[in-house]
């Protein structure tokens, strides 16, 4: 492969020092869990865009980066840096500085006595039992050399634990906060969230910067949701645009479980998102959907891989993308009906708003059905601010500014809709219109839409 | 002073001249219905008026409350005064009718410099105005015209007009595809509207509005001029003889003056 790693010396002086580094070491199943990872990565090395599954992403800029790990040890930070990202709503708040947990600076009110919440790392010190059965099972390192790179690195993030039955209404908000360095770092996120039997339960996964400097944020979740569970996930992007930001989500749905997931991507320069849902049990219900708006150079890229392996589940993947300036944004819906999962109904939409001349969306849609009795659509639209509906707007007095910013807000809207009311979505709607008031007052008219020229739309849609 | 006065306008689109000199002046209080055959520029009319912008003005001038109306964006010409009842009403999915509506008026009493309304003061006066339309109240937690028949769309305009109250409302061909009973409602509604202070201009292509809608002046419109204008009387005339009398004297009238 021509990928390999250009600086597979650094990768593996960056694993030698975290070995010798991290503090667990009796758990040889982790120990293994790592060095293959680690040795799947290195045989691989990064993908490049002869891969299939990354023909619209280059990732070069990353393989020549030289990273380094960011400094282990007390965090420098203090709580009121972290004011603007604070959730007042959340039940608990665990913030992650570098990657790394910080219990002084979080907030953890583990009243609930069948809710567990706490650092990955602590938990593997203080009980390794609870997530060696989980802890890399789902998360294929054959798929993905960055879920490998992040496997061998694992060493802290959360782990959520929400015993059977239990309901928490309130979301659980996960802060990773990353800080400016002189030199590139990485960090590795990784997450384990274990919804038991029946129970219910938000977590909000969020990304954020504290200065700005080239990193790396490689993160892995993994998303278990029991029988009849009831899981809602949400992943939000906002670092700086000099970030290079990758998100894995797997989730494992047991019989009659439902999940959702939502992404907002705001922030990051270039942005990969993964979500891979398999539907293992029957009658499993997952909603897909996200937002991703883009402007400048950013790189937004939604990889979703939705997998039937059991009957009489469905699945809903909606992504709608709004991009200006010379932003790229990628969508790419897989969808995987095994041989078993008759009666599947898998549906995928896509709807992308260009805001300027060089602004770009690739979507694409795959099919692979190997079951017979099954329901499959899937449908793209990529056009631009409606012209007509601007100027209905217009002439009932509203300002062009803000009947852009009322188009990409009801455009965006259907995205807001989908989520259940309550914080998550409060709070998801609040970084949207600020976000939206930025992006409508940047470029008004750019692209001469309210001189009533046609607008191009290209759409499609297929049944299969 | 008149409150819309247009002096011989001139409009091209895509470098055709739609309208060839169009001379008009409306008074406050007065109700004038602009006829016409298809194609003759009544649209254009309607459209320049409500500042699209595609339409391009080639000579003449046109004042609003004796302001340049031409130069102002279709936002200002609304703040000031000017109201459209669009033809083809636009869907916008995704913005409910009453947020929208509560949004336009906002804009406007912005512009005036009023104070906001909140949602709790809006509802009452936006209740009434749905009765007077006969609208139903569940329409418009729904988003802007979407899914709203033919007739829905027009009443949805005219109850816009309502709430908004211009100086100077344009209804365009508002009478198009509807039903008598959907045309007798919206009549309702736009003579509930008609007051001294408040013109409007009335396009349409029959006669049959007309008949609810009784307008102080009647204009025809061939061919981008304004060939007759007169009372009420006139729109009978024309819908017993057709548009051709007209036409041909028209076509008559340009021979003999050698154009």
């Amino acid at each position: 492969m021509t990928t390999a790693i250009q600086n597979v010396g650094t990768y593996l002086e960056r694993f030698t020092e975290f070995q010798s580094r991290t503090r667990i070491e009796h758990l040889p199943w982790l120990h293994r869990l790592r060095e293959d990872a680690f040795a799947r990565f290195c045989a691989t090395g990064f993908p490049t865009t002869h891969d299939e599954d990354w023909r619209f992403t280059n990732v070069a800029p990353i393989a020549r980066t030289q990273f380094v790990l960011p400094p282990i040890g007390a965090v420098q930070i203090s709580g009121a840096d972290l004011q603007p990202w604070r959730m007042e709503e959340a039940a608990v708040e665990l913030v992650f500085i570098d990657g790394q947990f910080a219990p002084e600076l979080s907030m953890l009110d583990n009243a609930q006595r069948s809710i567990f919440v706490s650092g990955l790392e602590e938990t593997l010190v203080k009980h390794p039992e609870q997530l060696e059965p989980h802890l890399g099972r789902y998360l294929d390192i054959r798929r993905d050399p960055f879920s490998a790179l992040n496997t061998a690195f694992a060493d802290d993030g959360a782990f959520v634990h929400v015993g059977r039955g239990a309901i928490l209404e309130k979301p659980i908000h996960l802060l990773f906060v990353s800080r400016a360095y002189s030199v590139p770092t990485m960090i590795h996120p990784r997450n384990l969230l274990l919804f038991e039997e029946e129970s219910q339960a938000t977590v909000i996964e969020e990304y954020v910067s504290l200065g700005s400097s080239t990193m790396l944020c490689n993160s892995a979740t993994e998303l278990i949701a029991g029988d009849s569970a009831t899981a809602s996930h949400y992943m939000i992007e906002r670092e700086h645009t000099e970030a290079f930001n990758i998100s894995t989500l797997q989730i494992q749905q047991h019989r009659s479980a439902n999940v959702a997931s939502h992404s907002l991507l705001l922030g990051g320069g270039l942005v990969r998102n993964n979500v891979h849902p398999v539907l293992a049990g029957e009658g499993g219900e997952c909603l897909i959907s996200g937002l991703f708006i883009g402007d400048g150079g950013q790189h937004l890229d939604n990889y979703m891989y939705v997998e039937h392996a059991s009957p009489h589940c469905s699945s809903r993947q909606f992504y709608n993308g709004i991009l200006d300036g010379r932003a790229h944004g990628v969508f790419h819906g897989r969808i995987v009906v095994h041989k078993a999962a008759q009666k599947t109904d898998a549906k995928q939409t896509n709807r992308n708003l260009l805001l300027s001349d060089d602004a770009q969306i690739d979507t694409k849609p795959q099919l692979e059905i190997y079951a017979d009795d099954v329901k499959c659509t899937h449908g793209a639209t990529i056009g631009q601010i409606d012209a007509d509906a601007l100027f209905y707007l217009q002439s009932r007095g509203i300002d062009e500014m803000s009947a852009r910013r009322i188009l990409l807000l009801a455009f965006s809207g259907e995205c807001l809709e989908r989520m259940k009311p309550g914080p998550a979505r409060d709070h998801a709607e609040r970084l949207i219109r600020g976000h939206l008031l930025s992006i409508a007052s940047r470029s008004p008219g750019q692209n001469d839409v309210s001189h009533g020229e046609p607008v191009a739309e290209r759409s499609w849609e297929e049944v299969g | 002073m008149s409150l819309l006065e247009i002096r011989n306008l001139h409009v091209a689109i895509g470098g055709d001249e739609i309208l060839k000199g169009i001379d008009l002046r409306v008074n406050p209080g007065e109700v004038h219905s602009i006829m016409g055959p298809n194609g003759s520029g009544k649209s254009t009319l309607a459209q320049v008026l409500s500042r699209r912008e595609a339409y391009k003005v080639t000579e003449g001038e046109v004042r609003f409350n004796g302001k340049d109306l031409l130069v102002m964006k279709p936002e200002e010409a609304a703040c000031e005064g000017v109201f459209m009842a669009f033809q083809y009403p636009v869907e916008i999915p995704g913005i409910g009718n009453t947020y929208f509506l509560r949004s336009a008026l906002n804009a406007i009493r912005k512009y005036h410099g009023d104070d906001e309304v909140d949602a709790i003061d809006f509802l009452p006066m936006f209740r009434e105005k749905l009765k007077l339309l006969e609208m139903d109240e569940k329409l418009m937690n729904r988003s802007v015209n979407e899914g709203f028949s033919g007739g829905e769309k027009k009443r949805n305009e005219i109850l816009q007009m309502a709430v908004l109250e211009p100086k100077l409302a344009i209804l365009d061909e508002t009478d198009s595809g509807l039903d008598i009973d959907a045309l007798r409602i919206v009549a309702k509604g736009v003579n509930a509207m008609r007051s001294p202070d408040r013109a409007m201009l009335v396009v349409t292509h029959y006669q049959r509005l007309l008949n609810h809608i009784v307008p102080d002046f009647v204009h025809v419109l061939v061919d981008g001029r304004i060939v007759r204008s007169g009372g009420p009387n006139l729109a009978l005339e024309l819908e017993e003889k057709g548009y051709g009398w007209i036409e041909g004297e028209a076509r008559q009238a340009v021979s003999v003056s050698g154009y």
